[in-house]
């Protein structure tokens, strides 16, 4: 299987950076489900869209699956109870994005689905790969918006909108993205070599509700075990398997895109309008999931790593349990922990409340040291021009932070802030240590007003 | 940055701190980093410098560097009330480039006065490093050379009686003045006369090649330039203007390799856009090549570079790239 890959073709797209990978600490680290917690806490907002409403009310008692919030509004996701128990007084939670969203907190009673067992419920099993065209499109939709599925790449964007069919804009391709671009997040890896199954039975029953011809995987070649998985899942089932270089940020929707197909997703725009739908490893399992075995959206996978945990995992959660909680399951934090991040490195949110829930996007924890996340102090810039090279959406990040930092908008205007991404690969590069991303954030709250 | 939590006094317990996003860094890489690899790629320049010129490329350089730094310190630190930017490297880089521009016989003085020139209005009237438009180093020189233009003029670097390589005049001179015959192999190698540092063209390669693989410098400047030398120095030699200096000869004579691996990819000074410094190479080639065909001058690199930093933020308005995907949508 090494030997073939040597000689194919990789596909990859213009700049970009080769951030340090870092992933040798989680990588080989099967998914462990974690200990049933005591008490979870659902958040009604975990998603892009309209908030839920609670429908249960304090002191219901719920089983696991259970509905706990649902919304009537279209870009929306219902979200469920992961554990067994009973309702109790509504919470209010600060994400780690900032936002404050209720919660619907549930105390654990009764007996639990914990453990390979629950393992085998979500994702182990047998999948089938042949008759799922007798589902309909509609069943399907309907399955994965009841189910709750959201992007669980971490936009968390409700899946069953971007499955749903537009006449306007008709899907010809399906992108299922396994390339976890982020150093350290190791989560999706162990997914693809864990439970390749799901996984390409949940990209089928996409391509079908989608109406997509072809199906493709994307994965880094930084992941050979990956590969083989899937491959091995996908064979006969006529779902293509591509393997992208190794380059952040690959996994990043625009550049997956361009990379496997060589279209352009126009700025502003979303990938349907060019035809495409691309969805993430982790949230296709969801979807076969769904359709197949009528789960909806209560646990994930996610990576807790960096040098500041004391055993790097990677860790099958309920959704609600709370940052603190995962990390003592991991050891805990090292005494020379300075910074705990909700994500990948590059685009991840320092959080600074660890009682703060998992949601359905929260892809990896990590636990960095003063080294891993060492930053120079702040010099002139010298227009080196290092942040242009890197730029994978083409912008000159040196001057929109400039603009950005005189308050000159229409200086940030001009130079396209609102089209940066925030991957971070510009202050990576730079030799002056600027916080480029964050000054770039400035100038785009302020253009967006 | 760092938020206490309220058991700071456990030692076990970590302190937790909040930032934004990156959360990683390239600390390999500072401007203090490709300051210093400038000066590595000097090294074969300076080399040959003392080779051929001896003492006093060994005084003018260390003078000049000396006279930048105390510039920098008495100028943009102590007047302007700010704490030391020595460590950063960026005056004695100026000090290197504006030393090795000089002749080997200018006085002391003008030595100093170009390096006060440099920094205090090529650099600390601008704001300090990277506010510059001009690159500092040209700034001094030309300072000095309207100034003193005897001691900077063609007749400085020919001396008699002393070494035999300063016995005849620079190739340029020779080649547009005299109408001689200038020989290559002594252009390339570097056995001729000239400023310090644009005698050898071998050493300007090496030098210009090291910054191009630590992309300290872009190639799109040098490879620009030099290409537009060429396609203009092969016209001027067939519509036969100055007969006897070839493609070739311009290419290896002058400082035309030293200013384009070494000033005209000053960063602060250059544009910062891939299709900006194609254009900035190319119009500092051609500007090379009119002062050095049709001017009283024999050699143009000084003017063309700082001629083409005035267009700097011309050229980088005027290439302003599109996003990837096309530009912003207007808001409807």
């Amino acid at each position: 299987m090494s030997t073939t890959t040597s000689r194919r073709v990789k596909l990859t797209f213009p700049r970009g950076v080769h951030p340090p990978e870092r992933k040798e600490l989680a990588e080989a680290r099967l998914i462990e489900v974690i200990a049933s917690p005591k008490k979870v806490a659902v958040p009604l907002l975990q998603h892009l869209g309209a908030p839920c409403e609670a429908v249960v009310k304090t002191r219901d008692m719920v089983e696991t699956g259970d509905l706990l919030g649902s919304s009537e509004a279209f870009v929306s996701a219902p979200v469920h109870s992961p554990i067994a128990g009973k309702v109790i007084k509504a919470g209010v939670c600060t994400l780690p994005n900032g936002r404050h969203v209720p919660t619907v907190p549930v105390k654990a009673d009764g007996d639990q689905l914990e453990g390979d067992a629950l393992w085998d419920a979500i994702l182990g099993g047998d999948w089938p790969t042949e008759g799922l065209d007798s589902h309909t499109p509609e069943a399907i939709i309907q399955a994965v918006r009841d189910a709750g599925i959201v992007g669980m790449g971490g936009a968390a964007f409700p899946t069953h909108v971007k499955l749903t069919r537009n006449d306007a804009k008709p899907i010809d391709t399906l992108l299922i993205n396994g390339c976890e671009c982020e150093p350290y997040l190791t989560a999706d890896d162990q997914l693809m070599r864990q439970a390749p199954g799901p996984i390409i039975a949940g990209a089928k029953l996409a391509a079908r509700a989608a109406g997509a011809e072809r199906v493709i995987v994307g994965i880094e070649t930084n992941k050979p075990d990956a590969l083989a998985a899937i491959r091995s899942a996908a064979a006969g089932t006529g779902v293509e398997v591509m393997e992208v270089k190794t380059k952040y940020p690959q996994g990043g929707e625009k550049q997956l895109i361009l990379a496997t197909l060589g279209r352009t997703v126009p700025t502003g725009g979303l990938p349907l309008d060019i035809g495409v739908v691309v969805s993430n490893v982790a949230s296709a399992a969801a979807i076969a999931g769904a359709v197949l075995r009528g789960r909806p959206l209560t646990h994930r996978v996610l990576t807790v790593t960096g040098k500041g945990i004391a055993e790097p995992k990677n860790l099958l959660v309920p959704i609600g349990i709370t940052y603190g909680e995962i990390l003592d399951a991991c050891g805990g934090l090292t005494p020379d922990a300075v910074r705990v991040v909700a994500g990948g490195p590059m685009m991840g949110f320092s959080i600074g409340n660890l009682e703060t829930p998992i949601t359905k996007g929260s892809s990896g924890i990590l636990a960095l040291t003063r080294d891993e996340v060492r930053q120079a102090p702040e010099t002139n810039c010298v227009r080196c021009g290092r942040c242009v090279d890197a730029c994978p959406l083409n912008l000159v990040p040196t001057k929109i932070a400039l603009a950005s930092r005189h308050g000159d908008w229409d200086l940030a205007k001009k130079y396209h802030a609102q089209a940066c991404m925030e991957c971070g690969c510009c202050a990576l590069q730079c030799p002056a240590s600027i916080p480029l991303v964050q000054l770039i954030r400035v100038g785009k709250a302020a253009l967006s007003v | 940055m760092a938020e206490e939590k309220p058991n700071a006094a456990d030692a076990s317990k970590p302190t937790i701190e909040v930032a934004p996003s990156p959360h990683l860094s390239n600390t390999a890489l500072t401007t203090r980093r490709m300051m210093l690899d400038v000066i590595i790629a000097l090294v074969p320049v300076l080399i040959m410098a003392v080779w051929v010129f001896k003492w006093y490329a060994v005084l003018q350089v260390g003078l000049c560097v000396l006279a930048c730094l105390a510039a920098e310190y008495l100028l943009a630190c102590k007047l302007r009330g700010r704490p030391s930017s020595l460590g950063d490297l960026s005056a004695a880089v100026t000090g290197v480039i504006l030393g090795l521009s000089l002749p080997w016989s200018a006085p002391w003085y003008v030595a100093v006065i170009a390096s006060f020139a440099a920094i205090g209005l090529g650099k600390v009237v601008f704001g300090g490093v990277g506010m510059n438009i001009f690159n500092p180093a040209m700034v001094g020189r030309a300072f000095v050379m309207i100034s003193f233009s005897v001691a900077l003029g063609s007749g400085a670097y020919v001396m008699t009686g002393g070494m035999e390589v300063v016995s005849q005049a620079t190739p340029l001179t020779a080649g547009k003045m005299e109408a001689a015959v200038v020989e290559l192999w002594p252009l390339f190698v570097g056995n001729v006369n000239g400023s310090l540092g644009e005698t050898s063209a071998i050493a300007c390669l090496l030098g210009g090649i090291f910054l191009m693989v630590r992309r300290t410098a872009s190639w799109e400047i040098p490879a620009s330039l030099i290409a537009t030398v060429v396609v203009l120095a092969g016209g001027a030699q067939l519509a036969g203007i100055f007969p006897n200096l070839t493609v070739a000869h311009h290419l290896l004579g002058g400082s035309l390799l030293f200013g384009a691996f070494f000033i005209a990819t000053d960063p602060v000074s250059s544009p910062m856009t891939i299709k900006g410094k194609f254009i900035y190479g190319a119009g500092t080639g051609a500007a090379i090549m009119v002062i050095r065909l049709f001017s009283g001058y024999p050699e143009g690199v000084m003017f063309a570079v700082l001629l083409m930093n005035g267009l700097v933020p011309l050229i980088n308005n005027w290439t302003v790239p599109v996003p990837f995907g096309g530009p912003v949508p207007e808001r409807k």
